[in-house]
């Protein structure tokens, strides 16, 4: 077993971390503050990052990506979610693997322009009425000749207002199974600006400033059959096959930003001095410390075995949504305990302790619940035993 | 024309450096290194030079322990195109000294024909200031040094050196030794796509026996010591009592 970063891990790490020390935080306090990304320090940064080769460098070589293996695009994920999130999001940008199972015309169409940073891409799945039960999805589309007609609507769409198109998950028919029935989801392609689909500003998130999500609503919206993303009927075959990872993308986010908190923490305990000692020296404090770097490298070791069995071929549900698990519940424990150990001083947003303590909220909501990760843990133990 | 950069693997400038307990030098155990941030400069400038037509090859070399390598990688990821390791030494506490390196630097300008040779005004670790000075004495080639303006032309080089008085024009005639400094120019990140490709750039390895050269020490470090700390200052009670104090007290005013 070799746990070492090979020589070019260690140099993606270096540059992405430069990268993002020098060009995102300088940033970060304005879009906190004001919870809005300008378009032209968008247009500045992403030039920056696509001269450091950054931009999209989760895509394949051939389309024009770095073609990293998945241990080392979670290195950069990792370097990238130390920042906030808005600025790394949409400034280095990572269009969604997704775009890689549309045809030869899609591609052209939707996933170049999100490499050369012309847009952005966004998934809408959720519904007010479908969370954690995608299933019981109500948007739906009913075909029309060559068409097919859109009905619903979306929330809690990432980004959506910047986005040039969604990739929309709607019911398509319904089968019966012998749980009941099912229904049948099918992944379309809509373009802003196709008659029928709004998109409406969404709410206002304690996580994630500048950050936005929108409401996506689709009235009688008419698009053609070539905008199927994939097979009728096999939306979430897609979405499987292609999204799998995401849940270790987010597990990496956080890992960054916990060895950010953690910095701090173990930097003014080193720094601070009351009753006449630095306060990393009062056990008190110095074991919270051991428990959080412990805490971070267990996480840590967790998303990169997953990362190996993900290239080895021989990853598990499980193996994916402990290391979502336990990064996104790790981050919730350093970024607490890490203001803990600067009293006042850290709930002050001079630091970017608060806001890595507010950001770490949604991380155990979105891309399934903590409560969905143990399920699927759960039952990936119970069902070799027939329960 | 070929242009070689020397580069030298160093404590990390953002690390706090510690002296080790016994006071025979800074502790390096567990620390992190990276490219000489001057030599980083030299780099970027080779590189560029390349870019505008006028170099045609750039080639990296590092003396040092046999991790350089991984300075020489980072080089090779900016841009370079071939790396030279001489391993010198397998202690990393052990620094080679300015002229052993400038004797093995001119046995590989020797070797290599390069038109120019690029280094870093000093390394951060010593300070020296002395490497490409010597290298150029040993080849007998001209040299600029604090460089922070290079302009090639024909068979010479203008350049612009920062002394204490301001800014000095020289032209130095090729081949030749330039030293640069701060401000030539921001270096490059690595990009992604460079870093994947730098491990297929060659890097051949050599020892300093290959080149003829003694890179034993010739000096003898007595004691490393922490700077003294810096004493508290004293807060004023107003404008005119600074005045004052820098009047009487500094006499500065």
């Amino acid at each position: 077993m070799d746990f070492g970063l090979t020589e070019e891990q260690t140099m993606i790490v270096e540059t992405t971390r430069a990268f993002v020390e020098t060009e995102l935080y300088p940033h970060e306090l304005a879009v906190e503050r004001s919870g809005h990304l300008p378009l032209e320090l968008i247009r500045e940064l992403q030039q920056k990052a696509m001269a450091a080769g950054l931009y999209a460098a989760n895509m394949p070589v051939e389309v024009g990506g770095a073609g990293l293996d998945t241990l080392s695009w979670l290195l950069y994920e990792k370097e990238l979610g130390r920042a906030n999130y808005a600025l790394h999001w949409t400034c280095v940008a990572r269009p969604s693997n997704i775009l890689l199972a549309g045809n030869e015309e899609q591609r052209e169409r939707y996933l170049m322009p999100c490499i050369r940073g012309e847009t952005w891409d966004c998934l809408a799945m959720t519904e007010p009425g479908a969370g954690s039960d995608l299933r019981g999805m109500k948007a739906s589309a009913r075909p029309d000749g060559d068409d097919w007609i859109l009905n619903g609507t979306k929330h809690f769409i990432s980004h959506a207002d910047l986005a040039g198109f969604a990739i929309v998950f709607v019911a398509t028919g319904e089968e019966d199974t012998p749980r009941g029935p099912k229904k049948k989801i099918t992944a379309f392609f809509v373009d802003k600006g196709t008659p029928g689909f709004t998109v409406r500003d969404g709410y206002r998130n304690v996580s994630h400033r500048g950050y936005t999500n929108a409401v996506l609503e689709f009235d009688e919206c008419r698009v053609n059959k070539r905008q199927i993303l994939g097979e009728v009927h096999k939306g979430f075959e897609v979405a499987n096959s292609w999204l799998g990872a995401t849940r270790l993308q987010v597990a990496s986010t956080c890992l960054g930003r916990a060895e950010r908190a953690l910095g701090h923490a173990l930097s003014y305990a080193a720094e601070r001095r009351q009753f006449g000692q630095q306060i990393g020296k009062f056990q008190g404090i110095s074991f919270k410390l051991a428990d959080m770097a412990m805490e971070l490298k267990a996480a840590e070791l967790l998303t990169r075995e997953a990362a190996w069995k993900y290239d080895q071929g021989t990853v598990t549900e499980a193996d994916m949504s402990m290391a979502k698990l336990k990064a996104t519940e790790v981050l919730a424990m350093i970024a607490d305990e890490a203001i803990q150990i600067h009293g006042g001083m850290g709930l002050m947003d001079e630091l970017p302790l608060e806001r890595i303590w507010r950001d770490a909220r949604v991380e155990r909501i979105w891309e399934g619940t903590s409560e969905i990760q143990r399920h699927i843990i759960s039952r990936e133990l119970l069902r070799p035993l027939g329960a | 024309m070929k242009v070689l950069v020397p580069v030298k693997r160093v404590i990390d400038y953002n690390v706090k450096v510690r002296v080790k307990a016994d006071g025979s030098g800074v502790d390096l155990a567990n620390v992190k290194m990276s490219m000489n941030p001057f030599d980083e400069i030299a780099v970027e400038e080779a590189i560029r030079l390349k870019e505008k037509g006028l170099a045609t090859e750039v080639v990296v070399v590092s003396i040092g322990v046999k991790q350089a390598q991984e300075t020489l990688r980072n080089a090779l990821a900016m841009g370079a195109d071939r790396a030279i390791l001489i391993e010198a030494t397998a202690d990393v506490h052990q620094d080679i000294e300015p002229l052993a390196v400038a004797k093995l630097l001119a046995a590989v300008v020797k070797e290599e024909g390069p038109g120019l040779v690029l280094c870093g005004k000093q390394a951060i670790d010593n300070d020296l200031n002395a490497t490409g000075q010597m290298l150029a004495a040993l080849l007998g080639w001209a040299q600029g040094t604090f460089v922070s303006e290079v302009a090639l032309d024909g068979d010479a080089a203008k350049v612009t050196r920062e002394v204490d008085g301001g800014l000095q024009q020289i032209s130095v005639k090729l081949p030749a030794v330039l030293t640069v400094d701060l401000r030539l120019n921001e270096p490059r990140y690595a990009s992604l796509p460079n870093i994947m490709k730098a491990k297929a750039k060659p890097l051949a390895t050599k020892t300093p026996a290959d080149y003829g050269v003694d890179v034993s020490p010739r000096l003898t470090v007595i004691k490393t010591a922490e700077p003294a700390g810096r004493k508290a200052g004293v807060k004023v009670g107003s404008v005119d009592e600074l005045i004052a104090k820098l009047k009487d007290e500094a006499g500065v005013i």
